[in-house]
């Protein structure tokens, strides 16, 4: 049927889209190429991009971001993968007490759990030290050392974002067919095989989509280290986010923090598209 | 066999339950700080059990912030937002999914990319509009407005609305009803949870945002209630007990809410990763 009413639907979207998300899409890469610390704004194609191949705080920033990239993302999938093959299980009982338990931390705002886990890992009185101290272990200096800083970092990502990707994986595996399974079964295949052949098949979409949803958002990491470790000690834990957020909200240096957010960008889109290629069914 | 089942669930529940306490007890740590006096924090071994000072606590929060008046802005500020992105998404979602019309494929094409589009890059530009252009600093509107475009909201609405039988919508043709009032009167209700759905999550977005409000709101009297906290966490002379109860505050409704109602919560989460 003809009608213009589709466009009168999608207009107070579309605008608000054009404002909001279109438009600063290209303004920002136009002002990755302006020099803001001069006013009026100029035009400089070097000034920004040239200084960010030579500012070691950038490559420390890039660098612990994709320390934690590497290290916490696949931790963290990994978990949430055996989480939701666990919750899948008819082996499992209390599945109501499991699913609230590793399922809630996706309402807790990242302010409220950054707080409370400063607290959790204070050196004198953390409850994690309190416990390694009466296990006998010395504990750690966790905020002001830099390898246990990140560490921190690490666990508080894991604990608020496994339940989320579990959620999503389990969505995943409850839309596999009973059938295959069972036709498995049938041919003999045991636990292991059954899982191979059958489960990671027909969850490797989602997963795919839980990997990539996780390469976007931790590339963006802030709020984390910005409340819970200020980037430091020195600046073990500065990431990429907080960096900009310094170089545009602090030094109110639009045009680098540009660059810097069209690295992220850029990278978002290499790792991502890698990730398509490499896990491409074939 | 059946013994072999018995044996291998209770291994799985021996693993899993220790895991699930871990899991907890940052909540629940939070919620015992919020409830001890302020030097029992600072105590080894750590308190496990709950106490009675979580009235002396609030008057401690509230003294360093004013977090009531947070809280406030936080409702507003989420409740506004919620409201218009959800219209705005599902109106969109309507038009993707009941019309066929020129220019479809790319406005679809366009809300997909958009749902790729990391937020770092968008972020600076839209403060430069919110606070430079239209002088929003440190209203509700310069929080709300970059919220109320949301492509995985119109992604999530269109599905729903693909699942709507046209001969409903065709009927209400018959009859001579309005495109605009088959929207609302007879496709929006028809969708309720879904719609309920989508609204707790994108509350839940907002509510719990840091970074935008951070940046558009510098006068207390607007702060929402993760800046309110925000702003205190690094000072020296601060009640944590008070930090405790803002979070805890800030925390319950969601994990009640979550409790009761954990499918809606699940059918917005998954909006978008699993194809219906």
């Amino acid at each position: 049927m003809r009608t213009r009413a589709p466009y009168f639907f999608l207009a107070p979207y579309l605008a608000f889209f054009a404002l909001f998300w279109a438009w600063p899409v290209v303004y920002s890469l136009y002002l990755s190429f302006l020099n803001t610390r001069v006013y009026p704004w100029r035009l400089e194609f070097g000034t920004n991009w040239s200084r960010l191949l030579q500012d070691p705080f950038f490559f420390v920033a890039l660098k612990n971001t994709l320390l934690i990239l590497v290290v916490q993302v696949p931790l963290m999938l990994v978990l949430a993968l055996i989480l939701a093959l666990a919750l899948n299980s008819t082996l499992l009982r209390m599945k109501g007490f499991y699913r609230f338990a590793f399922f809630v931390p996706v309402v807790v705002g990242s302010v409220a759990y950054s707080a409370t886990f400063r607290l959790l890992f204070n050196t004198e009185f953390g409850a994690v030290n309190a416990l390694l101290r009466s296990l006998g272990h010395p504990g750690y200096d966790w905020l002001y050392t830099p390898g246990p800083a990140m560490a921190v970092i690490i666990f508080a990502l894991t604990w608020r974002w496994t339940g989320y990707n579990a959620i999503i994986l389990l969505a995943g595996l409850q839309r596999i067919p009973r059938e295959l399974y069972e036709a498995a079964a049938i041919d003999g295949a045991n636990f292991w095989q059954q899982f191979r052949y059958v489960t990671l098949p027909g969850i490797r979409p989602v997963l795919l989509f839980c990997l990539v949803l996780s390469i976007i958002g931790t590339l963006q990491l802030f709020t984390e280290p910005f409340l819970i470790t200020a980037g430091g000690p020195g600046n073990a834990t500065m990431t990429l986010g907080l960096y900009l957020y310094q170089q545009g909200f602090r030094s109110f240096n639009f045009g680098y923090a540009s660059a810097i957010a069209y690295t992220v960008a850029l990278l978002a889109a290499t790792l991502s598209f890698l990730q398509l290629r490499l896990w491409r069914e074939r | 066999m059946r013994g072999r089942r018995f044996w291998l669930s209770l291994g799985l529940q021996a693993l899993l339950m220790p895991l699930a306490l871990l899991w907890l007890a940052p909540l629940w740590l939070m919620f015992v700080f919020a409830t001890r006096p302020e030097y029992d924090i600072f105590r080894v071994p750590t308190p496990l059990l709950p106490g009675t000072a979580f009235c002396d606590n609030l008057n401690n929060l509230q003294e360093d912030t004013d977090f009531f008046r947070a809280l406030w802005n936080s409702i507003v500020v989420s409740g506004l937002s919620t409201l218009g992105a959800v219209l705005l998404s599902s109106l969109s979602g309507f038009a993707l999914a009941v019309y066929r019309f020129r220019g479809q494929a790319f406005v679809f094409s366009l809300v997909v990319l958009t749902l790729t589009i990391p937020y770092f890059t968008v972020v600076i530009p839209q403060y430069i509009l919110v606070a430079r252009e239209f002088q929003l600093t440190n209203t509700y509107w310069g929080v709300i407005l970059p919220f109320l475009a949301n492509a995985l909201g119109v992604f999530y609405m269109r599905q729903v609305f693909l699942s709507l039988p046209s001969s409903l919508l065709d009927a209400a043709r018959v009859d001579g009803a309005s495109e605009l009032r088959i929207f609302f009167q007879i496709a929006l209700p028809l969708v309720t949870p879904s719609l309920a759905a989508l609204a707790l999550i994108f509350f839940l977005n907002v509510w719990n945002d840091y970074l935008w409000p951070l940046l558009v709101l510098s006068e207390k009297e607007m702060y929402t209630a993760p800046v309110a906290l925000g702003t205190l966490i690094g000072l020296t002379r601060v009640s944590w007990a008070g930090i405790m109860v803002g979070s805890f505050l800030m925390t319950l409704p969601f994990a009640v809410l979550f409790f009761f109602l954990q499918r809606y919560f699940v059918a917005g989460i998954t909006a978008g990763a699993i194809k219906e």
